[in-house]
């Protein structure tokens, strides 16, 4: 069994992490990884980094800008990544967009996530009908589970289309916003997160945007399985060295 | 082969919508109801008298005599740099706001390169006394002064892209973020034949009235619809679309698309993506764009705001991988001596995205009674203190 569908198995509320690979400096993504990990993290998103990063806020674009800056690449990704499995055991997903993915070759890019122990992909820009008509064999050969995003502007119809093609979770955007760009939620993400739970889809939903600390955490997570914080966390690594990890993870879940 | 798009969204293998679920109901929604809209007769009408009145349709077709003789062939110009705004952008912004008006919408948004784009929706806005933001890059902002001072003239707020490379990849980034963030009362006015299904086959449908009109003109003088060559330059290439569109399907008219060699295709200091491109997604299109080996977009140069894009638009793709068109490069210097030949001997001073069109005489030779049909897009008033410092005038 991927070692994601295990993890959504536990009877608790999940945290997941995304970081942009090669931020601050290239080399710290093992050393991300593992300390996030140590620290109690249930799952971790692996921020490949783009030029043209359509669907996030400044934050994750700087810290994009940066680590491509700083040279990182799909290769040299694959690369640090290549003995990860001997120290982390939680389940790890890439998160990139489409384009890098077209450039190493579809297929190569699944093979290699395979090898180095990656369990599923988020890519943002990689419609549904594409991803079923085309690639969606690929993804199952390598044993990879593809992750989908819905909106509270998404419909139920299409809701229940993504839920039927999606074999791990379903990433729940909390509000119509790139990352990082709202602070808090209000009445409207409460109905719409309840509305989703009530629609008892077959995949969980792990809620993502919007997430900085305890209070959100606890929100995103009172009608779904667990949720996803990305650009608080990258703010925390910009000042903050990566031996401090521990410290963000207990401010979100003590 | 079908030169022109497919049901799905395609240009052979080229287009489709590769966006962000975020943006999904934005564009289901264009998609759902841009042809019922655009093909009711109201829509065309108001739409038609819009271009009569306030654009001033149809624009000439004029025979450059002292031009032709110079290179012994027929040479027309197709003079949109005669439309209110001063190019052809303003054919898709008046189709793209009545639209945006029959779906309801109330605030509208844009991204800008030079600035050309962006005058023309501050136009339309002013026009439909709607809400207008543009999207520029913020080195952009800082080389366009008279155009951003236009826009804001107009009652647009010019908003900088401080993302990225700063220049118009990232202005159109910002919009689409934008779109993201506000998906109901907003509508995105793409001022090229770029991004996601629908909008490269709308916009090109806007922009199709060019060569509608060259075919009843060029009836009327040299008694064929049908010119030799059409030559239109690409950037993102919506005067192109609008050149070649009732073209597309008949071979017996070649079609020559002009691309920015900038300081020479292989000096990396380009946009011509035919040559340097390679297939890929670049905002929510599958076609040819400038890109590492890695994938990352890559920002490309040339002496000409208007056509430093670091791809072309999927119909572009499908006509250069296909053949049906014939792509040319021509860098900036040939291209600011082209714009001043014609500055001299016909008395019109081009925008320096139109002198790549002018320019290709120097590489190809045509026939004496050949009929070339070449799209004036615009004038050159905006480029005037590039033309200043080239030629020291």
């Amino acid at each position: 069994m991927n070692r994601i569908n295990k993890k959504l198995q536990e009877d608790k509320k999940l945290l997941s992490i995304y970081f942009s690979a090669g931020f601050p400096n290239l080399n710290d993504t093992v050393s991300i990884i593992q300390a996030l990990e140590k620290s109690g993290v249930d799952m971790i998103e692996i921020g490949l980094p783009f030029s043209d990063p359509l669907a996030d806020g400044p934050t994750i674009q700087d810290s994009s800008t940066k680590a491509l800056k700083n040279g990182m690449t799909s290769e040299i990704l694959f690369d640090q990544l290549k003995d990860i499995r001997q120290t982390v055991n939680i389940p790890l997903i890439i998160m990139g967009y489409f384009n890098p993915m077209l450039q190493y070759g579809v297929e190569a890019f699944c093979a290699k996530c395979q090898e180095i122990g990656i369990d599923g992909l988020i890519i943002p820009d990689l419609p549904v009908d594409v991803y079923h008509q085309e690639y969606k064999a690929t993804f199952e050969k390598y044993g990879l589970i593809n992750v989908f995003l819905i909106t509270p502007q998404t419909s139920e119809e299409r809701i229940r289309y993504i839920d039927s093609i999606s074999e791990g979770f379903i990433y729940m955007v909390s509000t119509a916003s790139v990352t990082g760009s709202q602070s808090g939620f209000g009445p409207e993400q409460t109905a719409y997160f309840k509305r989703i739970a009530d629609m008892q889809l077959k995949n969980p939903q792990i809620v993502g945007f919007g997430i900085s600390n305890q209070e959100t955490f606890n929100q995103a997570t009172e009608y779904s399985k667990g949720a996803i914080i990305g650009s608080a966390f990258i703010k925390f690594l910009a000042s903050n060295p990566v031996e401090h990890i521990n410290d963000f993870t207990t401010t979100i879940r003590p | 082969m079908s030169y022109n798009i497919n049901e799905k969204g395609y240009y052979g293998e080229f287009g489709g919508a590769y966006i962000p679920e975020m943006l999904y109901p934005n564009i289901e929604e264009l998609r759902l109801n841009y042809l019922k809209i655009t093909e009711d007769p109201s829509f065309k009408k108001e739409f038609d008298q819009l271009l009569k009145d306030y654009v001033g349709r149809p624009s000439p077709l004029y025979y450059a005599k002292r031009l032709s003789d110079k290179y012994n062939t027929k040479i027309y110009l197709k003079r949109e740099d005669l439309n209110h705004t001063g190019a052809h952008k303003v054919n898709n912004t008046i189709g793209q706001i009545l639209l945006a008006q029959r779906l309801g919408k109330t605030r509208i948004i844009a991204e800008t390169g030079a600035g050309q784009h962006g005058v023309a929706t501050a136009t339309v806005c002013a026009l439909m006394g709607m809400e207008c933001i543009v999207y520029m890059g913020e080195i952009d902002i800082a080389r366009q002064a008279p155009n951003v001072a236009r826009m804001k003239m107009l009652g647009a707020k010019v908003v900088p892209a401080t993302s990225g490379s700063k220049t118009l990849k990232d202005a159109t980034n910002e919009a689409m973020r934008d779109w993201i963030n506000n998906p109901v009362d907003t509508h995105y006015i793409v001022g090229s034949v770029v991004g996601p299904h629908p909008y490269p086959d709308m916009v090109a449908r806007f922009q199709a009235v060019v060569s509608e009109e060259i075919q009843s003109q060029l009836s009327e003088k040299e008694g064929t619809t049908k010119p030799d060559y059409v030559v239109a330059c690409v950037g993102g290439g919506s005067n192109a679309a609008g050149a070649f569109y009732h073209y597309l399907e008949d071979t017996d008219v070649k079609l020559i698309a002009v691309e920015a060699a900038g300081k020479g295709i292989h000096s990396g200091e380009s946009a011509a993506t035919s040559v340097l491109g390679r297939e890929g997604i670049i905002h929510g299109s599958k076609t040819l764009l400038m890109q590492t080996d890695d994938g990352q977009i890559t920002e490309p140069y040339s002496i000409s705001a208007g056509l430093d894009y670091p791809g072309v638009g999927p119909m572009h793709a499908h006509l250069y991988k296909s053949g049906r068109a014939q792509f040319m490069s021509i860098t900036d210097d040939e291209a600011m001596v082209a714009g001043l030949e014609l500055s001299q001997l016909e008395g019109i001073i081009p925008a320096i995205e139109t002198s790549h069109s002018l320019a290709i005489f120097e590489h190809k030779t045509f026939n004496p009674d050949d009929i070339i049909v070449i799209n004036l897009s615009g004038r050159g008033d905006k480029d005037l203190q590039n033309y200043i410092d080239y030629f020291k005038l």
